[in-house]
Parts: C-alpha cells; sequence; structure tokens
C-alpha cells in the first residue's frame, strides 16, 4: 500500500496540477514540489522499515489486473529497488526546485509531465511483473519526449525525436524477448508474466525457459533494450545530444534515473532470469565469453577520451556519464559479490554525482548563458563557494578516496580483477583520463585571470545550494560509510550470486 | 442445423431491414425538409441507427443456447462473430454521422442522399460480415463498393474528390472482376456456393487428386485481389491514398475503419470457413503468401507515409500499414491470431477515428488538412493536441495507451506460431511510424503557430470535447479491460476452427 501510494502520488499530482489555473505559476510550482515531497517521506521510510537482513521482497502488493494473459499488478521492493527508488525520489524535488526560476514557458504543462515521468520510473523500479514492468519502462518515454523538446535547447527537435527513436527500437527488442518469455513460460493458460515466478522456472531444470539457446536469444533481446538507455556502445549517440539539449532539471533526471533504468534492467531481467545467457556472455571462454567485459571496458574508455575532447561543460558531463556507467557493466560482468556490489553502488553514486554536476553545469549556464570551457577562467575568485561545491563533485567523479566514487570504482574493479584481468587493467586508463579531464576543466573555469566579460557574475543562490546540499553531503557520507547504502543491498546480492552460481 | 427458410429468417434479419426502412425515410423526410442547412436528417439516420442497434442485440439474444443460425437457406448466417462486427460497425457510422454534422465541407443541397447512403453502406457491410456464400459475398461486396464510390466523390465542387471516385471505381471494377473470376473457379470445381461445403469438397477432391492444388492457389489469388482492394493491402492499396485524400473526410474516416472491420470480416470467414482444413494447407498453403503480404503492406504503407505532408494522406498511408499489422493476425490459424485481429479492430476504430475528428476540426478551423495548420495547436486549443497526441501515440503502439495492448495481442499471436521474422518486420516498422506520428505531434507542440492563425482561431465548443472524449477515453482504457479481450474470444470461438 505505502509502495503504491508512493509510485501513483505523482500521478494524482499531474491530475492536481493539471486543474490549476494556467496563471497561477508560483501555486503550481508549490504544488508540483508538494506532491513530489510526499515520494520522498515515503522512500524514506520505506528505507528505514525495509528489513536489511532478509533477502526475499517487502511491501509486495499482488493483485490480478488482466487476466485473460495472467498479468499481475504486482510489486515489491528488494534491497536494490529500495535504493534506486530512494534516488529517484530524492531527485524530484531536488529537479523541481531546480526548475523553479529557469523555465520561461509552459510551466504548467512542464510540472506535469514531470509528475508523469516520476511516476514511470518509481513504478518502474517497483514493478515485478514483467508486463508492468515494460509498461512503466515505456511510460517514461513520452514525457521525457516532450520535456527535452519543449523545453531543451535550440537543437531540441533533433535531440527529442532521435531520444525517442532510440530507445522505442530498443524497446520493440525487449517487447519481442518479454512475449517470447510469456510463451515459454509454461502451457497456454498457465503461462505467466510473474518476475520471481519466472525465475523460479528459469533455474528448473527441463524447463522451456532453461535451455540455454533461449536464454542467449532473450538475454540479447532485453540486453539492447536496456543497452540503448544504459547506454553501451553503440548505443550511446543519443545521450549526448539529449544531454546537451534538455533543460538542467531533465539532464539531471536523464543522468540520474534514466540511465540507471538501463543498469537496473540488466541486474533485474537478464542476470536473475537468465542466468545462462549471462554466462555465455560473460564467463571469459570461447569467442563472445569477454563480451560484456569489454563493452563495458570500451564504455569507459571511450567515455573518458570523448569527455577530455569536449569543450562544451555539459558535454563533457554527458560523455563522463558514458564513462562511469562502463564501471557498472564491468562490475556486472564480472558476477561475483564485489563485482555486482560495486556495480550497484556506482548506479547510485553515479545518480547523485552526475546529478551534482548537471545542476552546476546549469548554474553556470543561467548566469553566463553559454557552457563553452575556453570561455571562462578565474571564476574562483569570483564565486568562491560554487567552485567550492563544483571541486567537491568533480573530486567525486573523478573517484578521490574518501568521496563516494571512488567506493562503487573500485569495487567493480576489484570485482572484475578476478575474472577480466586484462581489461580491468586497462580499463583504469579511464580514471587516469576522468582525472585529466575534470581537472584540466578545474583550471580552464576557475584558475588563471577572469574574464572581464564576468566581473559582475554573481555567487551561487541560496536555492541552487538547497538543490546541491543534499548531494553533495550524500557523497561524502557514502564515501567516509559506504556500508549505509551496502548493508540495504547486500543480500540482494548474495541472493543473486547464488542464482548466478547455481548453473 | 438445418438453414431457416427465407419467411422465417425474416425475423432474425430485423436489424437490416431497419436499415433499409430508415434510408427510405431519411430520403422521404429530406423531400420535405425546407432548411437546407438544418441537420434534421442526420439526427433522423441517428435515430435509426439506434434503432438498429437494438435490433442487433435483440436478435442476438435470440439466438438462445445456439452458436449460430444459417439463414435464407445458408446465405447468411447469425452468430457472435457477425453480431460483433455489426456492433463495430455501427459505431463506426454512428461516429461517422456525427462528423459530418460537424463538418464544414459537405454539400448542404445533397444531405439527404449522403445520409441514406451511408445507410446503405453499412447495410452492405453488414452483410459482409455474415455472408457464407459465394454469391451472397460478391453481392455485399458490390453493395458496399458501388456506395463507396458515390460517396467519395461527393464534394462535387471539388476536382480532387471526383479524381477520387473515379480511381477508385476503376480499381474496384477491375478488382471485383478479378474476384468474381476467382469465386467461379471455386464454384467449378467444387460445385457448390456454400463455404461450408466448399471445404468438404476441397478436402476429398484433393485427397483424391481430381484437381490440381495450382487451381485452388489461383482461385484463392483471385478472390485475394477484390478482399485485398477493400482493406487495401499491398499491391491492390494504390487507390486509397488518393480515394482517402480526396473524399469528404468523414467519408474517409469512414472508409479507414469501417470499411477494412468489414473487410476483415469477410476475409476471415471465407478463409477459414472455407480453406483452413489440414488437408487443403496440405497442398496449398497460403499462409506463406499472407505473411509476405502482410509483412509488404506494412513497410509499404509506413515507408510511403513518411514524406507527407497532408494529414489526411499521412493517415491513409498509416493505415495501409495498420491494414499489415492486421493482416499478421490472418497469417495464422489460430483463434489467439483471430482474436488479436478483432480487439485491434476495436482499438484501431476509437483511435483512427478520433484522428480523422481532429483532422476534421483543423480542417473546419484553417481550411487546409497540412501539417503547417496543427502548429502550434498545444497552445491555440491544449486539449484537442493532447487528445491527437493520444491518438497517434496509440497508433505507434506505445504504452499505456490501447493501441499497444492491440500489437501486443498481434505479436504475440504472431510469435507463438514462431513467425519470427514476421514480428520483427512488425514491430520494426512500428518504430518507423513513430517518426511520422512524431512529426505531427512536433508540429502541435514544438513549434509555433503562424500569428494570423494564433489570432483568428476560435475556440472549440463543449459538443467538440464531449465527442473527442468518447475516443480518447477508450483509447486509453480498452486495453486495461478484462471484457474487451474476452468479448473478441468469444467471436472467434463462433468459427469453424481446425
Amino acid at each position: 500500500m505505502l509502495l503504491s501510494l508512493m509510485i501513483f502520488v505523482p500521478l494524482l499530482g499531474m491530475v492536481a496540477v493539471l486543474l490549476l489555473p494556467r496563471e497561477s505559476e508560483e501555486l503550481v510550482k508549490r504544488v508540483t514540489l508538494f506532491f513530489t515531497l510526499i515520494p520522498l517521506a515515503l522512500a524514506v521510510a520505506l528505507f528505514i522499515s525495509y528489513d536489511r537482513a532478509a533477502a526475499g521482497t517487502q511491501y509486495v502488493v499482488n493483485v490480478p489486473w488482466i487476466e485473460a494473459f495472467n498479468i499481475q499488478y504486482h510489486i515489491g521492493i528488494d534491497g536494490l529497488s529500495v535504493t534506486l527508488l530512494l534516488l529517484t525520489a530524492l531527485l524530484g524535488p531536488i529537479c523541481v526546485i531546480a526548475s523553479w526560476r529557469n523555465i520561461e514557458k509552459g510551466i504548467k504543462a512542464y510540472m506535469a509531465l514531470f509528475l508523469l515521468l516520476e511516476t514511470g520510473m518509481l513504478g518502474f523500479f517497483a514493478a515485478l511483473d514483467l508486463f508492468l514492468f515494460y509498461v512503466f519502462f515505456e511510460l517514461t518515454l513520452l514525457p521525457m519526449y516532450f520535456l527535452i523538446g519543449v523545453w531543451g535547447g535550440p537543437r531540441r527537435e533533433y535531440a527529442a525525436i532521435k531520444f525517442f527513436l532510440y530507445t522505442l527500437f530498443g524497446s520493440v527488442l525487449m517487447l519481442v524477448a518479454m512475449i517470447a518469455v510469456y510463451l515459454n513460460s509454461g502451457a497456454p493458460g498457465a503461462r505467466t508474466f510473474d518476475i520471481p515466478t519466472l525465475i523460479t522456472l528459469a533455474a528448473t531444470e527441463g524447463h522451456a525457459l532453461n535451455n540455454l539457446n533461449f536464454q542467449i536469444w532473450a538475454f540479447l533481446g532485453f540486453f539492447i533494450g536496456f543497452a540503448v538507455k544504459v547506454p553501451i556502445f553503440p548505443f550511446h549517440t543519443w545521450l549526448p545530444d539529449a544531454h546537451v539539449e534538455a533543460p538542467t532539471a531533465i539532464s539531471v533526471i536523464l543522468a540520474g534515473i534514466l540511465l540507471k533504468m538501463g543498469t537496473y534492467g540488466l541486474v533485474r531481467v537478464n542476470m536473475a532470469m537468465f542466468p545462462q545467457g549471462m554466462d555465455f556472455f560473460c564467463n571469459g571462454t570461447g569467442t563472445w565469453g569477454n563480451s560484456l567485459a569489454l563493452l563495458g571496458f570500451i564504455n569507459i574508455v571511450y567515455g573518458s577520451f570523448c569527455a577530455l575532447a569536449q569543450t562544451d561543460f555539459k558535454k563533457l558531463v554527458a560523455y563522463s556519464s558514458i564513462g562511469h556507467m562502463g564501471f557498472v557493466i564491468l562490475g556486472l560482468a564480472a558476477r561475483n559479490t564485489e563485482g555486482i556490489t560495486g556495480a550497484i553502488l556506482q548506479m547510485f553514486n553515479h545518480g547523485v554525482i552526475s546529478g551534482m554536476l548537471f545542476l552546476l553545469v546549469g548554474v553556470l549556464y543561467d548566469r553566463a548563458h553559454h557552457r563553452e570551457i575556453n570561455g571562462f577562467g578565474g571564476l574562483g575568485a569570483k564565486m568562491p563557494v560554487y567552485t567550492g561545491i563544483t571541486t567537491l563533485a568533480f573530486m567525486a567523479s573523478l573517484g578521490l578516496p574518501g568521496l563516494s566514487g571512488f567506493v562503487g570504482e573500485a569495487l567493480s574493479l576489484l570485482g572484475a580483477y578476478d575474472k577480466f584481468k586484462m581489461l580491468t587493467i586497462l580499463s583504469t586508463i579511464g580514471i587516469v583520463v576522468g582525472a585529466a579531464y575534470f581537472l584540466w576543466t578545474l583550471q580552464r573555469v576557475f584558475l588563471g585571470t577572469l574574464n572581464p566579460k564576468y566581473e559582475a557574475l554573481p555567487e551561487i543562490n541560496g536555492r541552487e545550494i538547497l538543490t546541491l546540499a543534499p548531494l553533495g553531503i550524500l557523497t561524502i557520507v557514502l564515501g567516509i560509510w559506504p556500508n549505509f547504502a551496502i548493508d540495504m543491498f547486500r543480500e540482494s546480492v548474495t541472493n543473486l550470486v547464488n542464482v548466478l552460481q547455481a548453473i | 442445423m438445418q438453414p431457416l427458410s427465407n419467411i422465417e429468417s425474416l425475423l432474425y434479419f430485423t436489424p437490416e431491414l431497419l436499415l433499409v426502412v430508415s434510408a427510405i425515410v431519411v430520403i422521404l423526410v429530406d423531400l420535405g425538409v425546407k432548411n437546407r442547412e438544418s441537420a434534421t436528417v442526420a439526427y433522423l439516420s441517428l435515430a435509426g441507427i439506434g434503432c438498429v442497434f437494438a435490433a442487433v442485440l435483440l436478435t442476438h439474444g435470440q439466438l438462445g443456447d445456439r452458436t449460430s443460425i444459417s439463414l435464407f437457406l445458408g446465405m447468411i448466417r447469425l452468430d457472435a462473430f457477425s453480431t460483433f462486427f455489426k456492433v463495430l460497425l455501427l459505431l463506426a457510422t454512428t461516429a461517422t454521422i456525427l462528423f459530418s454534422i460537424r463538418s464544414e465541407e459537405l454539400d448542404a443541397q445533397l444531405k439527404g442522399e449522403y445520409y441514406a447512403l451511408l445507410l446503405a453502406i453499412t447495410l452492405g457491410m453488414f452483410l459482409m460480415a455474415s455472408s457464407t456464400n459465394l454469391l451472397m459475398i460478391f453481392i455485399s461486396l458490390e453493395t458496399v463498393s458501388l456506395t463507396s464510390y458515390i460517396l467519395a466523390g461527393f464534394l462535387t465542387h471539388n476536382p480532387r474528390s471526383s479524381e477520387a471516385a473515379f480511381k477508385y471505381i476503376t480499381y474496384g471494377a477491375v478488382a471485383s472482376g478479378t474476384m468474381l473470376f476467382g469465386l467461379s473457379f471455386l464454384f467449378g470445381m467444387t460445385g457448390t456456393g456454400d463455404l461450408g461445403q466448399i471445404s468438404t469438397r476441397l478436402t476429398e477432391l484433393l485427397a483424391a487428386g481430381e484437381i490440381y492444388p495450382l487451381a485452388v492457389l489461383i482461385a484463392i489469388i483471385f478472390v485475394l485481389a477484390g478482399v485485398g482492394y477493400k482493406i487495401a493491402s499491398v499491391p491492390f492499396h494504390m487507390w486509397s491514398p488518393d480515394v482517402y485524400e480526396g473524399a469528404p473526410i468523414p467519408i474517409t474516416a469512414f472508409l479507414s475503419v469501417a470499411s477494412k472491420s468489414a473487410g476483415f470480416a469477410l476475409f476471415i470467414r471465407f478463409f477459414y470457413s472455407g480453406f483452413s482444413s489440414s488437408e487443403v494447407m496440405q497442398s496449398v498453403d497460403w499462409t506463406l503468401m499472407l505473411a509476405i503480404v502482410s509483412a509488404l503492406t506494412m513497410t509499404v504503407g509506413n515507408l510511403a507515409a513518411l514524406p507527407q505532408q497532408n494529414v489526411k494522406r499521412l493517415l491513409a498511408y498509416s493505415s495501409i500499414a495498420h491494414g499489415g499489422y492486421l493482416l499478421m493476425g490472418g497469417v495464422l490459424l489460430t483463434s489467439e491470431g483471430i482474436g488479436a485481429i478483432l480487439f485491434y479492430l476495436v482499438v484501431y476504430l476509437f483511435m483512427n477515428l478520433g484522428a480523422f475528428y481532429v483532422v476534421v476540426l483543423i480542417a473546419n478551423e484553417e481550411g487546409s488538412e497540412m501539417i503547417e495548420g496543427y502548429r502550434g495547436l498545444a497552445s491555440r486549443a491544449p486539449l484537442v493536441a493532447g487528445a491527437m497526441a493520444i491518438f497517434l501515440f496509440s497508433l505507434t503502439g506505445i504504452p499505456p495507451f490501447a493501441g499497444f495492448f492491440g500489437k501486443w495481442l498481434l505479436f504475440a499471436a504472431v510469435l507463438e506460431q514462431g513467425y519470427y521474422w514476421l514480428a520483427f518486420v512488425g514491430l520494426l516498422n512500428s518504430v518507423v511510424s513513430l517518426y511520422y506520428y512524431a512529426r505531427i505531434v512536433k508540429a502541435m507542440y514544438l513549434e509555433a503557430a503562424d500569428e494570423e492563425t494564433a489570432s483568428t482561431s476560435t475556440p472549440f465548443s463543449t459538443g467538440t470535447f464531449a465527442l473527442l472524449s468518447v475516443f480518447v477515453i477508450p483509447t486509453i482504457l480498452i486495453g486495461f479491460i478484462n471484457i474487451f479481450y474476452t468479448f473478441s474470444n468469444i467471436s472467434v470461438s463462433v468459427l469453424p476452427m481446425q
């Protein structure tokens, strides 16, 4: 009940916002903020009350929905989903506050779509029925298309349709795989979309879902769907466009949550349901045995080098996201406790850190109206507080020990080193390059002589600090005390590793 | 069960009789109407449709425990399948009449004929959905075709409309001639016009080696020409973009939904009653041919829709593509496949008619059907734009809209039979279709209106919103309601399936 409430409160908020008169903009913003704070409160409540010692799903709701196909409204949370739900619910109000001043037109429609997006994201992380999972997955597409397409930058139309087409392409392949799983799950009448049931069936000797060939193809179908979202090379080209054009708050959601939907899907469906398919692509032998780890490696190195070459601040952060998601893929490919724990932690951390980075880019853009890194210089003296927060975010992102980014990456690499020595060693290039582009950016923007154009640039204001502070605090807390998050999903990871090793 | 005699049949034939009566009454009343601008005859037709609707339900109730009754010595059949289509067709006709009242392009002088013809075409479609005899099939098809030719050319002052009617009649004559030739082949081989008997005779003859399988295949292809023309499948689709563009918008909407539905009803009954026995299938595998036609139809429709600037024409091509998706369900000899077609037809009725209604509204406002006219609609009329966006995304097949559930059923049926390639073609086509549907959405939401349009536009009336919501609400909800799935499955269960 608590969980359902959390998912559908934003939807209720959308209806409420739509009923408000168009002129009362302040009211619209306040109502939206209210409806995003409720899920946050509920998420914190769930986070606290979640039984960390139990491995199974909790807060389960399971009622029939479309009986003709045995589709259920089945939701529940385990350690992984509760972590990501918290992240989603946290970024919700932050993004609303970040949109307070810089959305000029149609604030009502913007907020309504944002609330719809939030319902889609929350529902996705809680869904335990494959059909429901898919519906929520797709539900995020439409609001995102409009949010980028209507409120974005100069090339917004191109970016929005590119994002839409790429994701839809991925998800239709996922749809085929999903239908195939459903059809193979039993005799007509006894078929199911229920994820826990499917996982059990897939582990049952002699069941149609247990067949290696089937697992490989189904794995691929889902994998491409999620890979577009993560994004994994070579499906990543929509991301820089979408990020550059999207308004600040939407970039935060895109990097913070939407990318996580891809990796979350990989864990929830690909790893748990198709352990043999996963094994085929990750066992380190044969033609395909290194492919997933290789993709992770490409993401890390390629993303980092691309980021190094950027002169647009936002594009740099976008490419750095591709690099950082590579660590998640690498960690998952390792299939051991360290690797998966690292990957999940990295998912959460990247959500927090990239959220900060995009907010910071937005702060600068709102003042200078451009994002050209070389166009700044010497801002450190002009905006000391801003510089301090940016430095914190940069250091966290480049993996400075003591801040959260380090723990996730280190654990991922540690896990991966066990299985893919060469690729892991080569992947560390990405960390070096990451340090290089962040430090170089720091130097170009904040050090040196101040560009006289920016003599009058105002310091970061209270509202902006309000959006950044919670994320900054989390970065430090998780850097010092990562068990705060790891405790949540330790049991779930153990469970998953057992499934993966049972084959 | 024995077919009923002519006199006994009349009782079960009340809906069709009522349609005839309504058409005549409409014409007679029209003679006496002084004010040509008034919508009296339109409302009269609606009342007629209402009576027919009640009659359809009552006659269906008279079936009682029987699954079907054969009427007029085996010419037509009353069963859940035909009732399903009758209800669907009545909904489409009602919507078309309502659109026509609101459309400003129709000639006020010809209203009586217009509505009488609409009722007549509905009668023809009723018969298409229930015929079980070759002769009756042909007659019903011709009734529908001849009436559509007139309706397509109804904008007498518009040369494009006349061109549309002319193209329609030329293609139609060739297609129905070919079909008649195919039907005569079948009659010649089996000596009977009854679909059920044809199935038995063909099985015997093929087993005995008395007829060539090739002859049966040729007959099937010829018949498919006639049916394919009605559902606008490749390669018999060429007429439809021109006709859809030239015809009055309500008629385009009607043709794209009702004509297609009736075509599918005929198609399903014909092929599944006549040719689906395993002996026939062994010697003449017509399903592969259908699979190819289906893949081509959706691909051609979608690719041709990509560059269109005229929304009506764009929707015409999209409607061809949807015929392709629907055909996927027909490729399979399963009740799931047919059930999926029926379900999709219901969904398609609402989303496509809804989209056409918006086209009517914009055409009234702008006097054109070009995409430019949709610019800035979101700020001018947010509700209309929102409804249109929902229809278009539903047509693309994006959840949570009904179009997704319809496509899901079709793809599930196709995958179940192992036609993976066909499902892939279908799904990739869905992605392609997003591009052109999104162009309209883009114009509505992402582009600003010209100064001139923005200032001259008038707000839409409450009636408009009420009618729009009749289409929007089902488009959002159908997928979530169990009863629609059950409904389409029951309708399929009465068909003779192998």
